[in-house]
């Protein structure tokens, strides 16, 4: 059998793979899109889908905030199934420690233009009358999002096949390199770039990849319409966001455009099994019934778990693999992958055909996974 | 005779026996319970607290299931939700 030959084989239809492939086809690249399951199937229909600002580190708080704004620029021709809600988030603070975090990053989002106000105790009861009264304060993010993801996988999806990429499912991918992808059932592609973007997959594709599957659960309830109004975050999320060894669980909830609360967030290395952990379960809910009280009296309809594809340094790997020229990598977005697609495509597509990107992407290149590991590996 | 209650059902006045459920209201005011997502008139159907679809708000809880609550005086059944 010959090869079908093309310019990029992207691998994994996620939210990811779906960017790069909107963004290939957009530079005039002939690419074939390969998923062993169905579109935004993984990480990208087990998330919360926020798009956001983090400033967990100077380059992920330049990739979100690029990608965030590619997003705004993306918003009016998004359908409607995509329910991008521009929320914003609180950042709750409960003590006074916390609300010293709250103006560092309220200091830090200004000195880099991005819109942000400081509440106070009458301003966070006012706007979200649900939360637990007492708390010392906030930081209002108005230009957060949300979005229902496996949507803005399909739609990104269907532009690209628009300009001609075509999409193979229920593929297994055995082996890439060298230029060649071979499938499981003998069908080779050949291409001068193949994209690993296959999410928790990534390293079974390309071993040595620095990237760990990260556990979370999530529950949805059923419709509260003005519930809450905006996502909102505990401060502590980056503590436990950033604790790489123990289970950790942080408040997170959104209000979807239904009137439905998604609820989140928990973290945990080590289990390979889907299976619901009630123990965290309840941990993660009785996180979020301590900030919102309330929430004792509302039901959930459903209760998930997905895995989230994460480096040690918090940073998604986005560029050429070091050992093989033609493979680039797109992957270990951990819990940001919907914020930082779009961006990742870009960059991801700035390298392959030597344009000028908007922001640096050396901060995101493989080549330095050679000084990363896990703590813990 | 057993006690009557009398409760507001979308604003009507319905007067019940004491034990009833609120289902049992619902079907006096001739109201159907909830609508779905895509505007559909749902009702009871499995009257054991399984389907859901007796949804109703009682006083400011919403997804109550009218199968499962006793009326109580004075209380406000609203299944236009």
């Amino acid at each position: 059998m010959s090869a079908k030959i093309y310019d990029v084989v992207i691998v994994g239809a996620g939210i990811v793979g779906a960017a790069c492939a909107h963004e290939c086809s957009q530079s005039g690249l002939r690419v074939a899109v390969i998923d062993q399951d169905v579109i935004g199937g993984g990480a990208t229909a087990a998330g919360m889908g926020h798009i956001v600002v983090m400033d967990d580190s100077d380059a992920q708080f330049a990739l979100t905030r690029y990608s965030q704004t590619l997003w705004q620029e993306l918003r009016p021709e998004l359908p409607e199934d995509v329910e991008y809600e521009q929320c914003g988030t609180i950042w709750v603070a409960t003590d006074e420690e916390e609300m010293t975090e709250v103006l560092r990053k309220h200091a830090y989002y200004s000195r880099q233009g991005v819109s942000v106000e400081v509440l106070n105790p009458g301003d966070i009861e006012r706007l979200e009358p649900n939360l637990r009264k007492g708390m010392v304060g906030g930081l209002l993010v108005p230009d957060d999002g949300v979005l229902y993801p496996p949507c803005a996988a399909r739609f990104l999806m269907d532009q690209a096949q628009g300009r001609g990429v075509t999409l193979h499912l229920q593929q297994t991918v055995a082996q890439i390199g060298k230029g060649q992808l071979h499938l499981a059932d003998g069908t080779r592609f050949s291409s001068a770039t193949i994209v690993n973007a296959a999410g928790t997959w990534a390293s079974a594709l390309t071993p040595g990849i620095a990237v760990k599957k990260r556990k979370g659960h999530l529950v949805i309830t059923d419709r509260y319409p003005g519930f809450v109004r905006h996502q909102l975050v505990e401060l502590g999320y980056l503590k436990s966001a950033h604790s790489v060894t123990a289970d950790s669980v942080a408040f997170n909830v959104q209000p979807r455009q239904t009137g439905q609360l998604l609820i989140g967030s928990s973290r945990q290395y080590g289990p390979e099994h889907k299976e619901v952990d009630p123990h965290v379960l309840g941990r993660m809910l009785e996180r979020a019934q301590h900030y919102l009280p309330a929430l004792a009296k509302t039901s959930a309809i459903r209760v998930w778990t997905g895995f989230r594809a994460a480096t040690p340094d918090k940073l998604p790997l986005i560029g050429p693999w070091p050992s093989d020229p033609s493979i680039y990598l797109a992957t270990g977005h951990e819990g940001l992958g919907i914020t930082t697609s779009l961006a990742t495509a870009k960059l991801l597509v700035d390298q392959i055909t030597g344009r000028t990107s908007a922001i640096p992407y050396e901060p995101y290149l493989p080549s330095r996974s050679a000084t990363l590991e896990h703590a813990h590996a | 005779m057993p006690e009557q209650i009398t409760l507001s059902v979308n604003g009507r006045s319905v007067t019940v026996p004491q034990g009833a459920t609120v289902a049992v209201a619902v079907a006096m005011a001739e109201a159907h319970c909830r609508n779905s997502v895509n505007g559909e008139p749902r009702t009871v159907l499995c009257g054991m607290g399984i389907c859901f679809e007796c949804r109703v708000q009682i006083n400011s809880s919403l997804h109550q299931r009218s199968c499962q609550m006793l009326c109580s005086p004075g209380m406000q059944v609203r299944t236009d939700g």
